[in-house]
């Protein structure tokens, strides 16, 4: 199996004030295409980072990305932002979605990036918000959804433009045990049915349980990975 | 266009934030659009006005009057086809805001010295046989509601022979200015009948117009005219249309300058205004100007977006600004004050203005949002 993401000797610092800290220790890391890998560790130890880099939304000090076939280290800027828009699809814990776009606005969002016609965009975005369940909920603003539901607005955003990665920020962390089942329902179903590759980071074991492998981050270095059987 | 709903949205976030800029940039561009297009006005001014008439004026103040016997010297001046004295009665009809002149002259060599006044050949002759007869502006027949035959009587501050200020004309007639209407704005009378019914300044002009054959030879004509008068208690100062016209404007100070100054002083606020708006908007917006950049909007996009935004503010603003100017401007016109129509070079120039602001108001939070690091905006740092 070919691997979607292939990290090497990636190393993150931050300087704050005077100190240099370094949060990730020449991390390697494989993962293949139809994975579903959760992504724990203590608070602080580097899990939003590496999922930063990952997505492409952060850069690396040093050290070789490979993401869905692009070497993304060696991007620029405006090609990075390009390639976000192609190859992988964020959901985040507190959902992230503009409060003043309707549902289908805000999946919509990605598209706008894109070639595709008006007829096509809408097409997708109708397409996405079937597959999370909110075909009906179309017109309504953020506001008006409760927070199951704007976690799936945003997984509907993460999946419109048909992205190789889903890179998923504690997408539970904000919402009570029957609505986060719903939301892992959601990416299990998504995982196995579309085949995408998806990175969670979670506190919760249970939701890890979901994935087919998990991995422990420590002071930013990986942990024996231990695989899982997926329930 | 697909950006359309982002960006309208955007704008609309703080919806009394937004339409309180709006109001002001629309007052300050109703108010460029007034100001400025008096002042294109004013400066066009003369544009139309005629080389070939002259006027004679006192060279001490533009109100001394002259004596009336000048006219005989003055026509002697070799190039001058015709001369004709102006005298005036200041006042007005009913109240005191509807002022008006009467302008007392030869009637028939006058309307010969404007060929661009319009009147009627046997109203011109009725007039010759009417001594105290009337030549009215059509504008004020129509904003007083006059008809031909109408006796109009005018409270005035010209004495007459029997001590009394109120005069009393008969309509025998109407004139119109078809390239500028609104300057019809006169009675024209008799100076005979008018000279012999005042008690004072019995035999004088308030000046005299000139037509000469040739304009290229107007400057050696107000010289020689001027030359006539000099050494005598009434010296002269003569001068073409534009400039006697110019020169009379001046008097109400530098209308330009003024108005330029007022617009100027205005914008610069706007500047203010609206940038800050634009920075607050775009800073409440960090956290999803983050989300449009994780979702792959480049840099670019977004910076794009914030001036978008900022043009579509300051662009329909003004827009609104300007359309109430134009709006408004004809009734500036009625009143004398302006021509017809807001001038275009006007309208073109208040968009012009406004493209300018957005960009000015723009470009700040444009580069705040452009360099923006995601990960730092969506962890709040
Ligand atoms: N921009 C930054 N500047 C300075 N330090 C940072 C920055 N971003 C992260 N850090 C530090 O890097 C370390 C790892 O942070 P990170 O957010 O990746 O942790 P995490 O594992 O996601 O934690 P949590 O479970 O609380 O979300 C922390 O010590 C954090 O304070
Ligand atoms: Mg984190």
């Amino acid at each position: 199996m070919p691997s979607v993401v292939s990290l090497k000797g990636v190393v993150k610092r931050y300087t704050r004030g005077k100190q240099r800290v370094q949060v990730l220790h020449a991390l390697d890391l494989e993962i293949q295409e139809g994975e579903f890998l959760a992504l724990m560790g203590p608070s602080g130890s580097g899990k939003t980072t590496l999922l930063n880099l990952i997505g492409g939304i952060d850069r690396a000090d040093d050290g070789d990305l490979v993401v869905a076939g692009e070497r993304i280290s060696a991007l620029k800027s405006r090609e990075l932002a390009h390639w976000r828009a192609r190859h992988v699809g964020f959901v985040f814990q507190f959902y992230n979605l503009m409060p003043l776009l309707t549902a289908e606005q805000n999946v919509e969002l990605p598209l706008l990036m894109t070639n595709l016609s008006r007829a096509q965009r809408n097409n997708n975005v109708q397409a996405a918000l079937d597959l999370v369940g909110l075909a009906d909920r179309a017109s309504h603003k953020p506001a008006e959804l409760s927070g199951g539901q704007q976690q799936r607005v945003a997984i509907a955003r993460a999946l419109v433009a048909d992205p190789d990665l889903l890179v998923c920020d504690e997408p539970t962390g904000d919402l009570d045990r029957e609505m986060a089942e719903q939301i892992l329902d959601l990416l299990q179903m998504v995982n196995r049915e579309q085949g995408k590759t998806i990175i969670m980071v979670t506190h919760d074991s249970k939701a890890a349980a979901r994935a087919t492998r998990q991995l422990h981050l420590d002071k930013g270095r990986l942990i024996d990975a231990e695989t899982s059987v997926a329930a | 266009m697909k950006f359309f709903p982002l960006v309208w949205t955007s704008l609309w976030r703080k919806k009394a934030r937004t339409i309180f800029t709006l109001l002001s940039i629309i007052v300050a561009f109703l108010l460029f659009g007034l100001l400025q297009g008096v002042n294109a006005w004013l400066s066009a001014f003369g544009a139309d006005s005629h080389a070939n008439r002259l006027y004679v004026v006192s060279r001490v103040s533009e109100i001394s009057p002259l004596p009336g016997a000048y006219l005989k010297q003055i026509e002697r001046v070799p190039g001058i086809r015709q001369v004709t004295y102006i005298g005036g009665i200041p006042g007005y009809y009913q109240e005191k805001s509807n002022n008006i002149l009467a302008m007392a002259s030869d009637v028939k060599t006058l309307f010969a010295i404007y060929p661009e006044w319009q009147v009627r050949p046997e109203q011109l002759e009725a007039i010759s046989h009417t001594r105290d007869g009337a030549i009215v502006g059509v504008p004020l027949m129509r904003a007083f509601g006059w008809k031909v035959g109408d006796r109009i009587p005018l409270r005035t501050s010209v004495m007459k022979q029997n001590g009394s200020a109120d005069w009393n004309f008969e309509i025998v007639g109407t004139y119109d200015i078809p390239g500028s209407p609104s300057l019809a704005n006169r009675l024209i009378v008799n100076y005979t009948y008018f000279d012999e019914a005042r008690r004072l300044e019995r035999g004088t002009a308030w000046a005299f117009v000139v037509a000469v054959d040739d304009p290229s030879r107007s400057a050696q004509i107000c010289a020689a005219v001027d030359a006539l008068f000099v050494n005598s208690p009434s010296e002269t100062t003569t001068q073409d249309e534009k400039a006697y016209f110019l020169g009379q404007l001046r008097q109400l100070g530098d209308v330009g300058l003024m108005t330029n100054a007022i617009v100027a002083a205005v914008l610069f606020t706007l500047l203010f205004l609206t940038g800050n708006t634009m920075m607050q908007s775009v800073r409440e917006r960090t956290p999803e100007l983050a989300i449009l950049k994780t979702v792959g909007f480049s840099d670019r996009s977004v910076t794009v977006l914030v001036l978008i935004e900022s043009l579509l503010l300051c662009g329909l603003a003004a827009s609104a600004g300007l359309a109430g100017a134009a709006a408004v401007f004809p009734f500036a016109a009625a009143l004398g004050v302006a021509g017809s129509a807001l001038p275009l070079k006007v309208v073109v120039e208040g968009l012009t203005i406004a493209v300018v602001l957005a960009i000015a108001s723009g470009l700040p939070p444009a580069w705040r949002a452009q360099r923006l690091v995601i990960v730092d905006a969506l962890a709040g740092r």
